[in-house]
């Protein structure tokens, strides 16, 4: 384990009159990259905010290193803050944007000017140093707001959503660039975001949030290999979620049949989630020895890499991620190999996610409520 | 050409009102009486010079008095939560409601040496003061009523800066007296510019405020004007050139304020 730079603990916060943190426990160590990853209203940006000092917690207390900051205000604390729109100021130029945090701290005109100088290079934006951040791209302005809080050497680097008003192209860039920057000056980024595929690319760690709570903490292959609950599964790439049980331990029955598992410790009969990864499963024909289960299709979508294939098996949506095509209304069969299971204990989540007649649960919901008024029709 | 036929009543209008009497105040400042050119009337402006030098003096305190007073106060509303802002912006505006005669009126016998005011200052045994017919009078009452046109602007720009650019410079380090002078000021400027120019213009051809508070001995450009149209010193030559020579500094000291606007934001003169 790193040493620890932050700590949070025990952190409640309540914004408008809605608990958005409750009993908030995290330790981030000293030059770790760290993404806090979940969907929009999980509490993530309030945990960071927190850490920057602009939101003062109703109980707990904030670490930096040893030394408790609770009530530090945000211009006394070490560290920096690239916030979602940037926030560049449009009175200053370039320059003196950068140069802002030096200034304030009285350094030396011959001092900030190398800096300067050498943030700008870091980020690519040589020669742009007397240009107003009103006539910079998007991409542009991300970098001055990047050079613009690493030039006061923060010890924790703070990222508010950096890169999701950017375009693909730019953001896949940046996502590399924000990763090399990171190993160059060797601090800690806390990094918030909701786009899974970013978290997964550029941590050391990810933190999954979900309604102000961890659900789990791990490197990016531990949360995508071995999620620990249906939520965390669910926002991690796609997931058939399947209702099973662990008959014994290294024995797990799903879809009426019985595979070798790798998971241990639920007890025997124990009802249990169980999580196929869409790719992980392959087509074959219905009366093959191969096939596990069988199912009709109902979607078929061209991704380029692969085919998206939705099948019915009796009422449950399964999907699968293929090379193979196939048409809407066959009859195919699936092929699961008992590498591909991973058993996760039942939680709140079990149920709400794992089905795909849907891709959001706002469409879900929807559905279902078209659906229950068909059924009052009829 | 739709456009155009639009556009049309306002070109009509702007001709009409705007233009021609600009023409014709030209037209009079370079005339004499029997309608000859001559430099007679913008050479004999040069003698009101102390006027002239008044009037922008006395402006000019208006103006700084009105940024000094209604910075601090735009700055509270527009930190004030949304519905207390629509109170306290209407409570700014309330005044103008009134009529301006009337609003001027009322600080005469409020300033009168028999006035309210002192009346007050005798009942709590503190000696009278000499208030009305001072120049300081007529500074008040130019503050006063135009002291709303200092306000909007600054508080419609100050409300439109973008919260996490504060929060950035505390970010890096600004305590909130930085934070002030090295942000929030700098983003208001085109606020304090449109609020000074539309507080300075009024304020330098005011009439009515000297007249009444100021007595004779304040007398200022709009006044010296006034003579020359309805006055005893009857002579629209003199006034029209007077106007003109008036005109032509007034857009000498917006043209210098405009100086210290970047230009990249249109402010806060929009709102009114």
């Amino acid at each position: 384990m790193l040493k620890p730079i932050i700590t949070l603990k025990d952190i409640a916060v309540t914004l408008g009159g809605e608990q958005v943190l409750k009993n908030f426990n995290l330790t981030i160590g000293d030059g770790e990259f760290v993404t806090l990853l979940g969907p929009s209203g999980c509490g993530k940006t309030t945990v960071l905010r927190t850490i920057g000092g602009f939101i003062t917690p109703d109980s707990g207390d904030v670490f930096f290193g040893e030394q408790k900051i609770t009530d530090v205000p945000p211009h006394k604390r070490a560290v920096n803050t690239i916030f979602q729109k940037y926030a560049l100021f449009p009175h200053l130029n370039v320059y003196e944007n950068i140069a802002f945090g030096m200034r304030i701290k009285g350094k030396k005109e011959e001092e900030i000017r190398r800096t300067v100088n050498e943030m700008l290079h870091m980020v690519n934006l040589d020669g742009m140093a007397r240009r107003g951040v009103g006539s910079l791209s998007g991409g542009q302005q991300q970098r001055v707001a990047i050079a613009r809080a690493l030039a006061n050497e923060p010890k924790v680097l703070l990222l508010d959503e950096p890169l999701s008003a950017l375009d693909l192209k730019l953001r896949k860039d940046m996502q590399s660039e924000l990763k090399k920057i990171q190993q160059a000056v060797g601090i800690t980024f806390v990094f918030v975001t909701h786009d899974q595929e970013e978290a997964l690319s550029m941590s050391d760690t990810v933190v999954v949030m979900d309604k102000g709570q961890i659900q789990q903490i791990g490197t990016p292959i531990d949360v995508y290999n071995e999620p620990k609950n249906a939520f965390v599964a669910d926002f991690i790439g796609e997931s058939n979620i399947l209702d099973g049980t662990m008959v014994e331990d290294y024995l797990v029955e799903v879809a009426g049949q019985r595979f070798k598992s790798l998971d241990s410790g639920f007890g025997t009969m124990a009802p249990v989630d169980v999580v196929i990864r869409p790719e992980d499963i392959d087509i074959v024909p219905t009366e093959s020895s191969a096939a596990h289960v069988a199912g009709v299709v109902t979607s078929v979508t061209f991704k380029g890499v692969h085919y998206e294939i939705i099948v019915d098996v009796d009422g449950f949506k399964w999907m699968i991620q293929t090379t193979d095509s196939a048409k809407v209304g066959d009859r195919i069969g699936l092929a699961l190999t008992p590498d591909d299971i991973h058993v996760m204990a039942k939680s709140v989540y079990s149920g709400t996610f794992g089905d795909y007649s849907s891709f959001s649960e706002e469409m879900g919901m929807a559905r279902l409520s078209a659906e229950e008024e068909e059924a009052a029709d009829a | 050409m739709r456009n155009k036929l639009i556009c049309a009543p306002y070109t009509v209008w702007m001709t009409l009102f705007i233009i021609v009497p600009m023409g014709l105040v030209a037209f009079f400042a370079f005339t004499d009486r029997s309608g000859a050119f001559t430099l007679h009337n913008i050479a004999q402006v040069g003698q009101y010079s102390n006027v002239f030098l008044r009037s922008i003096w006395l402006g000019a305190i208006a103006t700084a008095v009105s940024l000094l007073l209604g910075y601090p106060l735009a700055y509270i509303i527009a930190k004030a939560n949304p519905r207390q802002q629509s109170v306290l912006v209407m409570l700014v505006m309330l005044p103008m409601w009134m009529n301006f005669l009337l609003r001027t009126y009322a600080w005469m016998t409020l300033l009168e040496d028999n006035g309210l005011l002192n009346a007050l200052f005798t009942a709590i045994g503190l000696p009278r003061f000499h208030m009305i017919n001072t120049a300081g009078a007529v500074v008040l009452g130019m503050v006063y009523n135009y002291i709303p046109y200092m306000i909007l602007p600054l508080y419609s720009v100050l409300t439109k800066i973008d919260p996490s650019v504060i929060e950035a410079a505390q970010d890096l380090g600004a305590d909130s007296r930085k934070v002030f002078l090295k942000v929030v000021f700098p983003m208001s400027m085109p606020g304090v510019i449109s609020g000074i120019t539309m507080v300075f213009v009024p304020a330098v051809s005011t009439f009515i405020i000297s007249k009444m508070l100021g007595g004779g001995g304040n007398l200022l450009i709009g006044d010296l004007i006034d003579m020359q149209f309805l006055g005893s010193a009857y002579n629209p030559n003199l006034g029209s050139a007077i106007s003109l020579v008036l005109m032509v500094m007034i857009l000498i000291c917006m043209g210098i304020m405009n100086q210290f606007d970047d230009g990249e934001e249109v402010g806060g003169g929009m709102l009114l």
